[in-house]
């Protein structure tokens, strides 16, 4: 498979397919930092995250249409007030279904899947007759458009490098706060032992309430991002969350470090055999590969050493 | 939606009722055609009405693609009532919801054809849902009008296919490029399913036939986002043409991403011809990202002829100002009046005999032009190349000569 190529090309489709590799990387990173937080650490399976993605990338739609609207002079810097709004947005709405629904549910988690798929059927159907049944398109700013040519064969586009540097900002930004922080420390202490947290002093209601805010807001953030690449649609949330899953239960569940390094194997898996074979032929081999790993290892690649 | 039509339907009493005016009335007016004399099977035909069905998603992913179709089978139907109807009588429908569900649509039509007797459905929108459908109809004798462009290779009594089957779509698309753009050399992508593997089959057998070269051939799964891996390839194997057939939320991904990854499309090489990419489809990619493609189809909203003027204002009217129409929706349009004209020439609901009187059924008005029903129940119709412009409407720059003859059952391109 490597002979019709000649050897300049070859390194030339490997620098772009890695580069390929590493957007779709950014891509999962965004995806299931969120998810990694909700399913990871609080142990809810939230069906909805994808809808929650998708309420991002409505709020960037919004944002983009006042901007051109009513601001059209700084149209070049909309996205970030988008992001932050998408953020906000997503997070209230997160805090709000954690409120009425999720905090019912943390002893029988198994409910969760039904009760978030429900919320998640909800979500679509407001966004339907909100934004209507058609797709939308979000225009994105100049400079944000485009490529920079490396060589002939070899163009970056700008909006992978800005997927990227959010995707490492972010989990930078949350690895920071679930390690380093005095609200991290009690997330991880509520989720090893809520009892004994509380017994502590821990007000155990308002972090949960604050985590799961925090997971839907990154959804945001992510869905915010995707008005980049991909389509916005009442559904197109269903398109996300199987990879989602997907990266964070083969990661290892409750680990950080192991959704990134997942995130990491299963895009750079996917693009180089997406080269050399077909796309669906691409997603069968890495899924088999998945499903492979996960029999041998069912705790994921990644996990917390805990004294159970 | 659902609950609306149906309470719009009559009540036994008010059946009852309205078939005694209705008699009194055919005494009155003795030109009306009593309801036993047009309908001899026992469709729901009284003496002033006459129902159909309409079978699409508005639910569901294809919701987004079959709404336009269920507004322009609506549009259609309520112009034919201003007229006066079909036989002297008005359409009424009752209108179900597929769902986006196959077995949901099988069901559905064995309701409306076996519970509601409607005279004609118009319907379906994916090959799947038709195919769901196809034995239902063919076991209870419905008839069907199917507005999609897809993949041909079917051909049943009880279907007229107001789309394009591929064949039609396809080679005046590829000798377009051929002899316009001195293309050589083609790269086809679609999405992972039968219409784009099936059109796909067809492109590649002509494009073997001009002595041209294929340089790669590629799907991906329905919703696929990631496109960067093919246009690498493409890239790197510089085909003149992408002839492109990704369908639903995949497009927007692709498009976005054929720009950022800096290849333009409003300069020849590459240049993308798709097929599947309407106005509709603009609409969530956005007219800057798809500038400069060209779709090969039957139907553009820009099309200048007076018949497709009226109809976009009337279209515009009936259904807000921001709204786009695609080839489906044109294509959905035709339905109730290619029925409505194969009923009149037969002078009977029947639907054997509305059967019996489709082929050569004209219609002068269709806003696409003059189409023809063929005797293989497709319609002769012209293709026509548009270029993507940034305001999400398509300039025409070519129109075949003559009306292309349907050839569902392609001979060497199986």
């Amino acid at each position: 498979m490597f002979s019709d190529y000649s050897t300049s090309e070859l390194m030339s489709i490997f620098a772009m397919q890695g580069f390929a590799g590493l957007t779709l990387f950014s891509v999962f990173v965004l995806m299931a930092l969120g998810l990694a937080i909700i399913f990871g650490q609080m142990g809810v399976i939230n069906m909805a995250h994808g809808e929650f993605m998708i309420l991002g990338a409505y709020i960037t739609y919004l944002t983009s249409n006042i901007f051109s609207q009513w601001l059209p002079g700084l149209y070049g810097s909309y996205f970030f007030v988008a992001m932050i709004f998408a953020f906000i947005a997503a997070g209230l709405l997160g805090m709000l279904v954690e409120w009425l629904i999720i905090r019912h549910l943390y002893h029988r988690p198994l409910d969760t899947l039904l009760a978030t798929w429900g919320v998640s059927l909800i979500l679509q159907q407001t966004y339907r007759s909100v934004f209507g049944a058609r797709e939308v398109g979000v225009s994105m700013p100049d400079w944000m458009m485009g490529s920079y040519p490396l060589t002939d064969l070899v163009e970056v586009p700008i909006n992978g490098i800005f997927v990227m540097c959010l995707a490492i900002g972010t989990t930078c930004v949350i690895a920071a706060l679930m390690y380093r922080s005095r609200w991290g420390i009690q997330v991880r202490a509520v989720v090893q032992n809520r009892t004994m947290a509380g017994a502590v002093g821990i007000n155990t209601q308002k972090v949960d309430r604050m985590t799961f805010g925090l997971g839907c807001g990154i959804a945001g953030i992510a869905g915010s991002a995707f008005t980049m690449i991909g389509s916005i649609g009442p559904t197109s949330g269903q398109l996300y969350i199987v990879d989602t899953f997907l990266v964070v239960v083969f990661g290892g569940a409750a680990s950080l470090l192991g959704t990134v390094a997942s995130a990491f194997t299963i895009s750079q898996a996917q693009s180089t055999m997406e080269f050399f074979l077909s796309g669906s032929m691409a997603k069968v081999l890495t899924l088999l590969f998945v499903v492979g790993v996960l029999m041998i290892r069912p705790q994921g690649l990644f996990t917390l050493k805990v004294r159970r | 939606m659902v609950t609306d039509t149906r309470t719009k339907r009559s009540g036994q009493p008010r059946r009852l009722l309205k078939r005694l005016m209705g008699v009194t009335a055919a005494l009155a007016f003795s030109a009306t055609v009593s309801a036993q004399d047009v309908n001899t099977t026992d469709l729901a035909v009284t003496d002033d009405t006459v129902t159909v069905g309409i079978l699409h998603s508005i639910t569901g992913t294809m919701a987004i693609s079959e709404t336009g179709s269920v507004q322009a089978e609506k549009l259609a139907i309520e112009q034919i009532n201003a007229m006066g109807g079909v036989l002297g009588r008005k359409i009424e429908y009752i209108q179900e919801d597929g769902a986006s569900d196959w077995p949901t649509f099988a069901e559905k039509s064995r309701k409306l054809l076996t519970q509601d007797k409607v005279a004609a459905v118009f319907g379906c929108w994916t090959s799947a849902s038709r195919k769901a459908v196809l034995p239902v109809f063919e076991q209870y004798n419905g008839m069907l009008y199917y507005p999609t462009f897809y993949e041909g290779l079917e051909q049943s009594p009880n279907v007229i296919y107001t789309g394009q089957e591929a064949t039609q779509q396809i080679l005046a698309g590829i000798d377009w490029v051929v002899d316009a753009k001195d293309a050589e050399t083609f790269y086809l992508l679609g999405s992972d399913y039968i219409w784009p593997r099936t059109s796909n089959k067809i492109a590649r057998k002509h494009i073997d036939k001009l002595g041209l070269k294929v340089v790669g051939e590629e799907y991906y799964p329905l919703g696929h986002t990631q496109f960067n891996s093919v246009i690498n390839k493409i890239k790197l194997r510089k085909p003149d043409v992408i002839f492109a057939s990704v369908v639903g939320g995949s497009n927007v991904a692709f498009y976005k991403q054929l720009k950022a990854a800096g290849i333009d499309m409003t300069k020849e090489k590459p240049l993308v011809l798709t097929i599947s990419v309407t106005e509709d489809e603009i609409l969530g990619i956005g007219g800057e990202n798809v500038e400069g493609a060209y779709a090969s189809m039957k139907y553009f909203q820009s099309l200048p002829n007076e018949n497709n003027q009226a109809f976009v204002k009337a279209f515009k009217e009936r259904w807000g100002d921001d709204i786009v129409i695609g080839d489906v929706t044109q294509a959905a349009y035709l339905g109730p009046w290619l029925w409505k004209a194969a009923v009149e020439k037969a002078g009977s609901f029947d639907v054997d005999k509305v059967r019996e009187a489709s082929p050569g059924i004209e219609l002068t008005t269709a806003p696409e032009g003059y189409v023809k029903i063929h005797k293989n129940h497709h319609l002769w119709s012209r293709t026509r190349i548009g270029e993507a412009q940034p305001d999400g409407q398509y300039k025409v720059v070519f129109e075949t000569e003559e009306l292309i003859e349907p050839d569902p059952f392609p001979e060497g391109y199986q």
